[in-house]
């Protein structure tokens, strides 16, 4: 799909519909605080950027979310791996873990943010919590997912459990796994700005809901386009450790092959 | 006289189903010397997979005994080396790392068995191929790779449980051929398990005949065919008048379903 063609084709298409959304805007004196032109939104994301304002809550909404990030899906990797090994550990856990998942997690927000502060801590484990199921269940469905005929052989070689465990399900777990990180990397980014809504000092989340106050609409528009990109480009940070870690991945391989292809 | 590789005694498997029960094997008895081929031929379903599986150490028998090379068997044990159907390879090591799982599993040192899995992975002519990945392979190559991992420790006997049947008859016919080649290097015992009649005869010494429901082993025939056998081998008298033997027997027993 990636011909010159189609890249020329493709960024016509952008400059169209941007051009398009700011004539419409000034034909019809759509009012800023409704709709704001691109023209508008721009120069928002301009002021912002240069004043330093944005660059001191981004980064602050970026630690959250790491620090979130890390934290849920190192303990979605614990849990997840004690429930596939354990048959108590599952018995007496999962069903709890599984009311928890069915919970629209980001109505904790308000409760932990009360226990947690205003500050850092309220962010970062809410971004965990919602992280946190992702990496869980993949986990979980990944190391048991292992192969009969695989689990056969090792057995044919008297190989332990604890073999079992570290030579075949854990590397065959691994495509689960990654797929979860995928997962948890945006929700952790969800769980922080949601947080930030809540109640925050700092973050961008925070500077959405204090520029909504204001009317300001452009502002807003600038941060959510600064959050698109942010997301994106956590989701792309991700897909390149997959890639590194998945390289024998059938599945990988074929999305790689296509991408041999389309480059 | 020198011990036997294999010795099976009234082996019997039941498998429990809704109505009772199916007999897989029912009391089955043979023993095969040591360095020995013996290939057993049967239908689907006639239990020869159960047999290997007991042999393998992975399943339990109902009744009867069997031992390997004179000691009963009691689990998985490292004197053996299986083929499954399938290859069974570990996509994320490469090849060489595939042929030295067993080693690895046994915490044998890696170092004093890598020239021994080279000569192997060459004697199978895979030797430029050490580096690659199992999905860089075809099912043929990957399943020659699969055979040098059953080799790498040095087992006395190997295990196949239709090795081949995965494949395509031209490599098919082609693996028969390195097999055969391997059995007369290496001088192992060879139990080899197939449901294509010509593929038994060309192989092995000795071909144990396998029908269904209940398990039951109905002849035990000795395959005199000068070695190294060419495929042309297949086109002889001598090799038809086995084939047809074979054939007639699972005639009278209800026939091949696979």
């Amino acid at each position: 799909m990636r011909s010159t063609k189609n890249v020329v084709v493709s960024v016509l298409l952008f400059c169209a519909s941007v051009g398009a959304w700011e004539g419409l805007v000034r034909l019809f004196e759509v009012p800023t605080f409704i709709l704001p032109p691109p023209s508008q939104v721009a120069l928002a994301l301009w002021r912002g950027f240069s004043s330093g304002l944005y660059v001191q809550h981004l980064s602050h909404t970026l630690l959250e979310t790491m620090l979130g990030f890390i934290a849920g899906s190192a303990l979605g990797l614990i849990l997840g791996t004690a429930v596939a090994l354990s048959r108590p550990v599952e018995f007496f856990l999962y069903p709890y873990i599984v009311m928890f998942q069915s919970l629209p997690k980001v109505a904790l927000a308000p409760l932990i943010v009360v226990w947690f502060g205003l500050g850092l801590t309220s962010k970062v484990i809410n971004a965990a919590l919602i992280a946190f199921f992702p990496l869980l269940v993949n986990t979980m469905v990944g190391l048991r997912s292992a192969d009969e005929e695989r689990v056969s052989l090792m057995r044919s070689l008297a190989a332990s459990e604890r073999q079992i465990f570290w030579m075949l399900r854990l590397p065959n777990s691994l495509p689960f796994v990654m797929a979860g990180l995928d997962v948890a990397m945006i929700f952790a980014l969800i769980g922080a700005i949601v947080a930030e809504f809540v109640g925050a000092q700092k973050g961008l989340g925070m500077l959405i809901q204090s520029m909504n106050f204001n009317m300001d609409v452009s502002g807003q528009f600038s941060i959510l386009l600064i959050l698109s990109v942010v997301g994106l480009l956590l989701n792309r940070g991700v897909m390149m450790i997959r890639k590194r870690v998945l390289f024998w991945d059938p599945s990988e391989k074929e999305r790689i092959d296509q991408e041999r292809v389309s480059a | 006289m020198a011990t036997e590789a294999i010795s099976v005694q009234h082996l019997s498997k039941l498998y429990a189903t809704r109505d009772g029960g199916v007999a897989a094997l029912e009391r089955i008895s043979f023993s095969i010397e040591e360095g020995a081929f013996v290939a057993v031929v049967g239908p689907s379903g006639c239990g020869k997979s159960t047999l290997l599986k007991i042999l393998a150490g992975l399943l339990a028998p109902s009744g009867g005994s069997a031992s390997l090379r004179g000691t009963a068997i009691q689990g998985p044990r490292r004197d053996i080396g299986v083929v499954f159907q399938a290859p069974v390879l570990f996509p994320w090591r490469t090849v060489l790392d595939n042929v030295l799982l067993p080693i690895d599993v046994q915490g044998q040192g890696r170092d004093r068995f890598l020239p021994a899995a080279k000569d192997l992975l060459a004697l199978v002519g895979l030797r430029e191929f050490e580096r690659r990945y199992p999905w860089e392979l075809s099912g043929g190559m990957q399943q020659r790779v699969a055979i040098t991992r059953a080799l790498i420790h040095d087992p006395a006997m190997l295990l196949m449980d239709e090795p081949f049947g995965a494949l395509d008859a031209m490599t098919r016919e082609h693996m028969n051929l390195e097999l055969q080649r391997i059995w007369m290097e290496k001088k192992k015992t060879i139990f080899f398990i197939t449901h294509s009649i010509p593929e038994a005869v060309f192989l092995a010494d000795r071909v144990l005949v396998m029908t269904p429901r209940p398990g039951r082993i109905v002849d035990d025939l000795a395959t005199k065919l000068p070695r190294p056998r060419p495929l042309d081998v297949m086109t002889t008298p001598e090799f038809g008048a086995y084939t047809r033997h074979i054939r007639a027997l699972f005639n009278v027993k209800g026939g091949l379903d696979a």
